[in-house]
């Protein structure tokens, strides 16, 4: 099957009082068509950028640079005119953002929101809409009569699955889910979590699930690319990376995790801090973090090595320590 | 037996609010022994917040009582307050508003000590200390907060509630919102404080994988009640509410290999406000029959596992 996403060499810069942020440095990946990719990595790290660099909302004022490639169905995306963009943007793609109680407009039904996209897309008349967006609010467990009630007037969770709604309005072909649960209590996440993976299978839809909750990823993804420092730097399927995390970030991540003490309680966390985007260190990112590194990673780059079928890395120890198979 | 180094007894916090009586922490009773730490889980709303904050006073209680160290403090004035403040203190869950902007980290860290006016030169040394004990870097006495990132902020946070010496901390959910790695150097922090001081803590998170491995004990919340209480494993090995069962199970598990099966619980929370005599799950409970519409009482199943449901036999 050939790859319906292809996003290559990606990069994405900021300015902030002049002086350049580097939030994405030469992101490459590729999705198949109906897949579930799980972006992960820390706060900072430029999974957001990725995302919005994709579907092109990237603020304006205070990006200075958004180059590479992206694909989506041999459509290439990146230098269609805005108006092309318009079509393509809620129709072929589209955004769950992270939080469900701004995403909405207060000041609006969340009938008239669900119509807005529908409208936006298709040439249906009012009354039509209407009845798409009843039938969308239902899909996700809303009951119809709410149709003309106002966002305040719901929970979290029921702004989440509105919002969930909006997004599947057109019936996308890749949904871009950018933490669509980390606001959400776990009883509530689960219904939610539930909700996308039922339409993922009932409809084919391809995602990208941004999230920082590796058990999220675990339940949810078939692949995963982990980012640091607005690079990808390990990404394969689940099980190899669960099974086999190589890069130290990766290892770091896990050990961080509380499920991962050990007998005597204590956890592993990386030392330090991410790299500040707008003073990137020399050589590897994660050198200044990383237990295992010498010169050689201080002064140049890894280049993401293919370790197993379909599992890469971004380290200059990876092919060492895979030989002497330690985890 | 030891006295409990805090113990509740049928605490109650109402608030008054547009359309009648907030329920936040409705007839809670826990003990916490010496040097241990109890955990308090639920969502959000149903007064674990409120909980801690009422026991060290932040907030005066409605009704029940309060002891510290097997001594009433529900009722003082703000003498014998001041003296109770001491021993108490709390780690808040945002660093990034909890600690004054305009304040260098020595005068946020040394502010407590003035209060109970210590002089400047022991106060430096207690501020190196604290600073050493939590892992601040002394050069960033002179900084002020904007110049540290969450984790530091959050170490700043504990130096000032360690500043007087307390013996319990109560802890509202202090690493969510920090990072991964950062939340694990914050959590083994905590936990090396407890051993070197035989601190007691009372830690309220809604991340159960963070209270399976820092609490002792635990207290489950629904709904401004106590729903489940018992060991830490207890709880973990052997959930018998209802409502702890589809928490647990419905947290993601990071096994690949073992999709847990999850038990989907219908709807969200109901509301606190004057709500109704019956047990406060019932909405949502897939068990719940005419019966639950009686008030529960938290019943000890086994020892030490209390359960505030009446069909916990049934369906167990």
């Amino acid at each position: 099957m050939s790859d319906f996403l292809t996003v290559k060499d990606l990069v994405v810069e900021y300015t902030s009082g002049g002086i350049p942020i580097q939030a994405v440095n030469g992101v490459t990946f590729s999705m198949k068509k109906g897949s579930v990719l799980g972006l992960v990595g820390e706060t900072g790290a430029g999974k957001t950028t990725i995302a919005k660099a994709i579907i092109r909302v990237l603020p304006d004022a205070s990006t200075k640079k958004c180059e590479g490639t992206v694909e989506l169905d041999g459509q290439s995306i990146l230098d269609l005119p805005e108006k092309e963009m318009q079509k393509v943007r809620g129709d072929k793609i589209a955004l769950i953002s992270q939080d469900p109680m701004t995403a909405l407009n207060p000041i609006h039904s969340v009938g008239e929101q669900i119509m807005e996209a529908i409208q936006a897309h298709e040439e249906v008349n009012k009354k039509e809409a209407m009845a798409q967006g009843m039938e969308l609010l239902e899909m996700v467990g809303i009951p119809k009569e709410r149709f003309l009630n106002y966002p305040h007037e719901f929970s979290g969770g029921m702004k989440q699955r509105i919002v969930i709604a909006i997004a599947l309005a057109c019936n996308p072909e890749l949904l871009l889910a950018d933490e669509p649960t980390t606001a959400l209590d776990v009883t509530i996440q689960a219904q939610v979590l539930d909700l996308i993976m039922k339409l993922k299978e009932e409809r084919g839809t391809s995602m990208i699930l941004i999230t920082h909750d590796l058990g999220v990823v675990a339940e949810c993804c078939d692949d995963v690319a982990v980012v640091y420092a607005g690079q990808i730097v390990e990404s394969g399927n689940k099980f190899q990376i669960f099974h086999n995390p190589s890069h130290p970030y990766t290892r770091g991540l896990f050990n961080s995790l509380p499920q991962f003490a050990g007998e005597d309680r204590r956890l592993h966390p990386i030392p330090g801090l991410p790299p500040d985007p707008s003073r990137l260190p020399q050589g590897c990112y994660f050198s200044p973090r990383c237990p295992y590194a010498d010169d050689v990673c201080r002064s140049t780059q890894g280049k993401l090595t293919e370790i197993e079928p379909g599992h890469v890395c971004r380290c200059h120890k990876c092919q060492n320590r895979k030989e002497e198979g330690s985890i | 037996m030891n006295t409990p180094a805090v113990e509740v007894r049928h605490l109650k916090k109402y608030f008054e609010v547009h359309g009648g009586l907030l329920h936040a922490v409705d007839d809670v009773s826990f003990k916490i022994e010496k040097g241990t730490t109890m955990g308090v889980v639920g969502e959000s709303g149903c007064g674990k917040s409120t909980l801690g904050r009422t026991i060290i006073h932040l907030q005066d209680s409605t009704d029940g009582q309060i002891l510290l160290n097997g001594e009433d403090i529900t009722i003082v004035n703000s003498r014998e307050l001041k003296k109770i403040r001491q021993q108490m203190q709390i780690i808040f869950q945002d660093p990034y508003s909890s600690i004054n902007p305009r304040m260098t980290i020595e005068e946020i860290i040394s502010d407590p000590l003035k209060s109970y006016g210590w002089r400047r030169k022991e106060l430096s040394d207690k501020v190196t200390e604290l600073m050493e004990f939590t892992g601040v870097e002394d050069r960033l006495r002179m900084s002020y907060p904007h110049e540290l990132d969450g984790g530091r902020r959050q170490r700043v946070g504990i130096a000032r509630a360690l500043a007087l010496d307390p013996q319990f901390i109560v802890c509202d959910e202090p690493v969510s919102a920090l990072d991964v790695s950062i939340q694990a150097q914050v959590l083994n922090l905590l936990m090396d404080l407890q051993e070197k001081s035989g601190l007691t803590l009372m830690f309220v998170t809604h991340d159960l994988s963070v209270v399976k491995l820092i609490a002792d004990n635990i207290c489950v919340m629904y709904l401004g009640q106590l729903v489940e209480t018992s060991s830490t494993k207890r709880i973990f090995d052997m959930p018998l509410h209802p409502y702890t069962k589809a928490l647990l199970s419905a947290v993601p598990s990071v096994d690949v290999d073992h999709p847990a099966k999850r038990i989907l619980i219908q709807g969200e929370l109901t509301s606190p406000i004057n709500p109704k005599p019956g047990c406060r799950f019932l909405a949502r409970c897939p068990y719940a029959t005419d019966q639950c519409r009686e008030p529960q009482q938290l019943a000890e199943i086994e020892e030490g596992h209390f359960v505030s449901c009446c069909r916990v036999k049934e369906i167990n």
